[in-house]
């Protein structure tokens, strides 16, 4: 599991530089990277504070990945987790962080 | 050669190492109840740091009407054979509800009934939307009066005088500036130890872990290395989890009822009983039986409950959800395999810890601890963390002395300026990392080993943690990332061989799983006690502790 930030969204605002738990992001020529994949756990915050949907979530192969991937946008309170199959098909899930999870 | 290091020397009345839950709820109480100065220096960013990262699906720790505190400890103590401080649990069982009102009022969503009651998921469990609660804290600490945070700081070590603490050392990971804090009393709450053992997935995704892999073990080392007693760290803690993304199973096998089935279809668990060590110890037995793989059967679940699935993983472990996804079939229409984890050390689940007394201050005087670093108290959680952390602290405003004790760092920060000077050396940090984690997998009682050990394999263990040691003493670092590396790699190294030494003290088998030893598979009532330890002169030293029974256990000796 690990991420990719795509460096044409990326507009090196360095949020994810800030959050990451690992300090695994870093700016490089203007945008950011991250400098450690295989250190990274998955976490999704580095996704989840993009404002411009710029970093890409997936699985690594060995966990089964098949090459999707998942990035995510805001619409107020509502997260928008829109993942892009590898089969070309686009599926939104879309989660209110004002409603409690029901399980 | 350019190797000096800027050192930045700061005073204040409190430090807290580590800005996870138990840190940050700690330096909460201290500017709401004191007018006391408060430093938390956090190796990342106190917005996601910790095990709360990613975010959490429940509070797994709440007192439900009809039920007590008391209850609570009784549950615990029973799913830990015994092997727990009833003091501790109770005092934070007493303040699990106080603690979640708290953190409603900072935002945290809650789900409730029509009439305005929190819902129950299980017995001792609340339902919320946990994704945000670490920037919940992350905003009250930022605003709290008289509170800083130093981020991005890494504490490496303790600094001590005449047996109380005077304060901690570390480095900026980004810039070459080292820290000399002297504080009046500090708080550890750096959490728990992952990466000791060879991970599930150990290639590409090999930080793909249930914990969180930055946390190192880093508050036991200190505390080790500063002469602090730990205890019951061979409870190890041996997660059940979805395979592959090693997402909770919790959520599936609470929320919507689904029991663990092995390959021919069957419900085992009732088989090897519900405590949390035999969810874990079942699964490796019918995959040994031949009965594997081992699921949890969701198959037939409705669309609605396939719906709230899909959202709940995002807000707490999104790979799975993305798992679901990817696969084009949700889990109304397949069963979710299951597996154990490598073992990790963690308080927060099992009794892994610095030894404390009721109020959270451990052997060295002035130094409190709290969270998943703090022993004795299994299954605390978040909202345990929490009421830790807040205990501490109005200890702390009761007993904190009015001077500071002497204070000299410069032998630490020296020791930052020699590994930056050192060649990268024969082997990198990642290789030693590697091997660490095979050594502690073959022979103390890892996944390769279904978490089964015996002596002789714990005797080589031992000798081969110890050179890779001397290694570690011998690697460089280019940059104050590679700085922070290394020294997670000792942190990791010194937490291995304390484990060690737990492990063949208790000579016995108390939990299947946790702590299984082969010369010894059977409980022994003359094991009813803790096994504690200390470091003194460079070497482990284990002996046991009577069970406490009092409501409050003050140190003796």
């Amino acid at each position: 599991m690990s991420i990719k930030i795509n460096r044409e969204k990326c507009r090196n605002c360095r949020k994810c530089v800030e959050v990451c738990p690992g300090n695994l992001i870093k700016e490089q020529n203007g945008a950011a990277c991250l400098k450690y994949p295989k250190n990274c756990w998955g976490c999704a915050s580095c996704v989840k504070v993009c404002p411009f949907g710029a970093v890409d979530f997936y699985l690594g192969a060995d966990i089964g990945g098949r090459g999707s991937t998942m990035n995510v946008t805001r619409r107020g309170d509502i997260l928008c987790w829109n993942i892009h199959k590898y089969n070309g098909e686009q599926v939104t899930v879309e989660v209110n962080s004002k409603n409690s999870n029901t399980y | 050669m350019g190797k000096s290091l800027k050192v930045e020397k700061i005073s204040t009345d409190v430090l807290i190492v580590g800005g996870g839950t138990a840190g940050c709820y700690a330096a909460l109480t201290l500017g709401e109840q004191s007018g006391l100065s408060v430093l938390i220096a956090e190796k990342a960013n106190v917005e996601r740091s910790g095990c709360l990262a990613a975010g959490v699906n429940a509070i797994n720790a709440y007192i439900q009407e009809g039920s007590s505190p008391q209850e609570y400890v009784d549950y615990a103590k029973k799913d830990a054979e015994g092997i727990v401080r009833e003091d501790l649990l109770l005092s934070a069982a007493e303040r699990f509800n106080a603690c979640t009102e708290k953190m409603e009022k900072l935002g945290l969503v809650i789900l409730k009934d029509e009439n305005g009651k929190y819902v129950a998921r299980g017995r001792r469990n609340i339902k919320i939307n946990g994704e945000n609660l670490k920037p919940l804290l992350a905003s009250a600490v930022n605003k709290a009066k008289g509170v800083k945070v130093l981020n991005h700081v890494n504490i490496t070590d303790l600094v001590t005088e005449k047996g109380r603490v005077a304060g901690a050392v570390g480095f900026s990971v980004n810039e070459r500036t080292a820290y000399e804090i002297r504080a009046r009393a500090v708080l550890i709450a750096t959490g728990g130890a992952a990466g000791i053992y060879r991970p599930n997935n150990p290639g590409f995704s090999r930080h793909k872990m249930w914990y969180p892999p930055f946390n190192t073990g880093a508050g036991y080392a200190m505390g080790l290395k500063a002469g602090a007693e730990m205890t019951s760290l061979e409870m190890r803690f041996i997660a059940l989890r979805c395979k592959d993304t090693i997402a909770p199973t919790g959520t599936i096998a609470q929320g919507v009822g689904a029991k663990q089935v092995n390959g021919k279809g069957e419900i085992y668990e009732t088989k090897y009983g519900l405590r949390t060590s035999e969810r874990v110890y079942g699964t490796v037995r019918e995959n040994q039986l031949g009965n594997g793989p081992c699921y949890l059967r969701t198959t037939g679940i409705t669309e609605e409950q396939d719906d709230a699935l899909l959202k709940a993983y995002l807000n707490m472990a999104p790979g799975q959800t993305l798992k679901w996804i990817e696969s084009g079939k949700n889990p109304s229409s397949q069963d979710v395999e299951i597996c154990g984890t490598e073992p990790y050390i963690v308080g927060g689940h099992t009794a892994s810890g610095f030894w404390v007394n009721t109020k959270r201050e451990t052997t060295v005087h002035g130094l409190y601890a709290a969270g998943d670093v703090a022993g004795g108290c299994p299954q605390k959680y978040v909202t345990g963390a929490l009421a830790e952390g807040e205990i501490a602290a109005e200890d702390i405003i009761k007993k904190i002395p009015e001077d500071f004790a002497d204070f000299d760092g410069d032998g630490i920060t020296a020791e930052y300026e020699r590994i930056l000077s050192l060649e990268k050396g024969m082997f990198s940090v990642e290789e030693l990392e590697e091997a660490m984690q095979k050594v502690m997998d073959e022979y103390a009682g890892g996944i390769s080993t279904q978490y089964q050990y015996n002596e002789k394999q714990l005797e080589l263990a031992e000798k081969q943690i110890r050179f890779l040691m001397q290694l570690a003493e011998e690697t460089g670092a280019a940059d104050m990332h590679e700085l922070m590396y290394v020294y997670e790699l000792k942190e990791r190294l010194l937490v291995a061989r304390a484990l060690i030494a737990h492990l063949g003290a208790r000579k016995e088998t108390r939990w299947h799983a946790f702590q299984e030893n082969l010369d010894y598979p059977k409980k022994k009532d003359s094991f009813f006690c803790y096994v504690n330890s200390v470091m003194e002169n460079g070497e482990i030293r284990t002996f046991t502790r009577d069970i406490v029974e009092e409501k409050y256990y003050e140190h003796k000796n």
